[in-house]
């Protein structure tokens, strides 16, 4: 029975696994190799692919690039929604609810329908082609999201924390950044997380806002036909290198994640 | 040091949480909040803390109106019925943290939190963080940190309440050994009649956001202004029958008797009579006694103590009796009790006569009520 289920999980983790191993496996053979038949693992092992990427600037630009907003975007997307989690989460006023609700209807359309107003709007005010354009745009989307996480770890902290800090003394500024932000970590962790998964993996906006001084990862690796046909090896290699930061990310949070997925409401 | 609330009116979204209430706690002074759930104890203490603002109303500490005065310049501390602690600070930290806040320098902190940590037994735990702690060493460090700071209002908002029963008692004890020797206003919030007569001191009794009463606690037990107060103060509550007086004969309910002495001073008419639980006796008495016959309900035994719910003509009565006592249910008996340990009421609910203090037993001293 129990060996039934581990054949079932290990089949499944196989089929999970395939396509990234077949990325790896990919990334270390020579375009010859990749085109000319079906082999299991390289047979002539090449880090040639790996020396492109990070020798050629357009590559390792690229990485530069969407690490860039995609921080710009972290980091905004806490500012913002640090502050809107905490009111929302200790204050009723009127319409809160309906607010709250709002913001995450944002989230449920579809980024192409705001690419338009951004493309025009950026190229209006000289923001076209770098990365605070699309961190900024990436905002419509993290901003409600990183809200209602935030909100769910927050209330979960008991108001008595906030006034206790108040009788013993402390200003709001000095409690919220001494005691609150420190209670609420796993919480900054996670969201920061779902900024940067969301903005990382964004293609559409990300190309569309950017084109040659601020072009992303993403769209890097959609415009890599050459005149001499597709890179595949060179492709495979910056494919894996873009899965590395989400691996490191994600081994930050790894413990809070589930917590996150129920927006804080665990 | 002295609290004064001058007619306090407190309401939210339409409800009113504390009506016109008006209260002077003196310098000094352990004060017992007593009143059911959502009497409005919270609310008012949060009201002397300076955490909410009055609607209406004044708020005075030694004479001077702090009524606008935000909780932070204010010198008072709480305790919460959770334990609330910085769970990111050590307990050392957590203790220290409103002297730090008041900028004390750091030998001086160092050596009043050893202090206060080892008058509540805690001085071991400085290190750990509160997570470590268990729920009494946790409420301990709440309580150190509310102490530490020498505030001139502590508010304790049921602390005990999520303690086991043992640590409850202990604490209780050392609860007003704290306060002994400072010149603090020590307000206490409980739903337990029984804490507030242990504690002494004085005691509020609040009903839905009105103070119903308010003096020394042995006092407030022994002459509650009203049927009211004499129903809050008392677990299981005061048992209530209607009774008239007419000519020489006193009615009890159905049961006619002979006007008992004390009572002679009444004028005729419609009264109630309060009988406290534990009075009623299932002996026969040698002085004169209302005498009862009643059906058994149920027979609730707690320990080494019997709750007897009875019924007599459709009045629901209950007894507290010392020891076991085994009856069955619909089982007739004759319960009594003393003439003279029965408070008169008003039909309108005030008090007309509470029995004199002479002989009566304490309840302080019993510790049953």
């Amino acid at each position: 029975m129990r060996l039934r289920k581990s054949l079932v999980m290990l089949v499944y983790l196989l089929f999970v696994l395939v396509p990234i191993y077949w990325l790896v496996n990919m990334s270390f053979k020579s375009n010859r190799e990749i085109l000319g038949g079906l082999t299991l693992w390289p047979t002539t092992p090449t880090l040639d692919n790996y020396r492109v990427i990070f020798t050629e600037p357009t590559w390792y630009m690229s990485y530069l690039n969407s690490l860039s907003y995609v921080s710009m975007n972290m980091l905004i997307s806490l500012l913002v929604a640090l502050p809107a989690a905490y009111a929302f989460s200790r204050y009723r006023f009127l319409g809160d609810k309906h607010m709250f609700f709002w913001l995450l209807t944002n989230r449920m359309a579809p980024p192409a329908v705001f690419l338009l107003p951004f493309f025009q709007l950026y190229s209006a005010v000289g923001l076209f082609d770098t990365p605070i354009a699309v961190a900024l745009a990436h905002c419509l989307f993290n901003v409600p999201l990183a809200v209602w996480i935030l909100e769910g770890f927050m209330s979960s902290v008991p108001k008595e924390i906030d006034e206790t800090a108040y009788i013993d003394g402390y200003t709001f500024p000095k409690f919220f950044i001494r005691i609150f932000l420190p209670m609420i970590r796993p919480g900054i962790g996670v969201t920061a997380f779902f900024c940067f998964m969301f903005s990382w993996v964004e293609l559409l906006l990300a190309r569309t806002l950017t084109s040659v001084d601020a072009k992303p990862i993403v769209a890097q690796m959609t415009r890599t036909v050459s005149a001499s046909g597709i890179d595949w090896g060179v492709l495979a290699a910056a494919g894996v290198v873009a899965l590395l930061p989400g691996i490191a990310v994600i081994y930050f949070v790894r413990n809070h994640v589930a917590k996150g997925f129920a927006l804080g409401r665990v | 040091m002295s609290l004064q609330l001058d007619n306090v009116t407190l309401s939210v979204r339409g409800e009113t949480y504390i009506s016109d209430a008006s209260l002077t706690l003196d310098p000094g002074s352990f004060n017992v909040l007593l009143g059911h759930t959502l009497a409005g104890k919270t609310t008012l203490m949060r009201l002397m803390a300076g955490l909410d603002r009055p609607d209406h109303g004044k708020v005075y500490l030694d004479g001077r109106d702090v009524t606008h005065l935000p909780v932070r310049q204010r010198n008072v501390s709480m305790v919460y019925q959770q334990f609330i602690n910085y769970p990111t600070l050590t307990v050392f930290d957590n203790i220290a943290s409103p002297l730090k806040q008041a900028r004390v320098p750091r030998q001086d902190m160092t050596r009043r939190v050893e202090e206060t940590a080892t008058m509540l037994g805690i001085q071991h735990l400085l290190g750990r963080y509160p997570q470590e702690l268990s729920g009494g060493q946790q409420q301990r460090t709440a309580m150190a940190r509310a102490l530490v700071k020498d505030a001139d209002l502590v508010l304790f908002d049921e602390p005990l309440v999520n303690l086991d029963y043992k640590l409850r008692e202990a604490l209780r004890v050392e609860m007003r050994k704290l306060f002994e020797s400072r010149n603090t206003i020590a307000v206490y919030a409980t739903t337990e009649p029984a804490e507030a007569l242990a504690l002494g001191g004085t005691t509020t009794l609040l009903h839905q956001g009105r103070i119903v009463q308010s003096g020394p606690s042995d006092e407030v037990y022994r002459h509650p202004r009203n049927r009211e107060a004499a129903t809050l103060f008392g677990e299981p509550p005061i048992n209530l029958m209607p009774m008239t007086i007419q000519g020489d004969e006193c009615r009890v309910a159905d049961q006619r008797q002979a006007l008992p002495e004390i009572w002679k001073s009444l004028s005729e008419g419609e009264y109630q009579v309060g009988i406290r639980p534990h009075h009623w006796s299932l002996l026969p008495l040698s002085e004169a006694a209302l005498h009862l016959p009643v059906v058994v309900r149920v027979a609730e035994i707690s320990g080494s103590e019997t709750f007897l719910h009875l019924s007599h003509d459709r009045i629901d009565l209950v007894a507290h009796l010392i020891g076991i006592h085994e009856f069955g249910v619909d089982q007739s008996l004759d319960v009594q009790v003393p003439f003279r340990q029965l408070f008169v009421f008003e039909p309108g609910g005030d008090l007309v006569l509470s029995p004199p203090s002479s002989r009566s037993t304490s309840p302080g001293v019993r510790g049953d009520l």
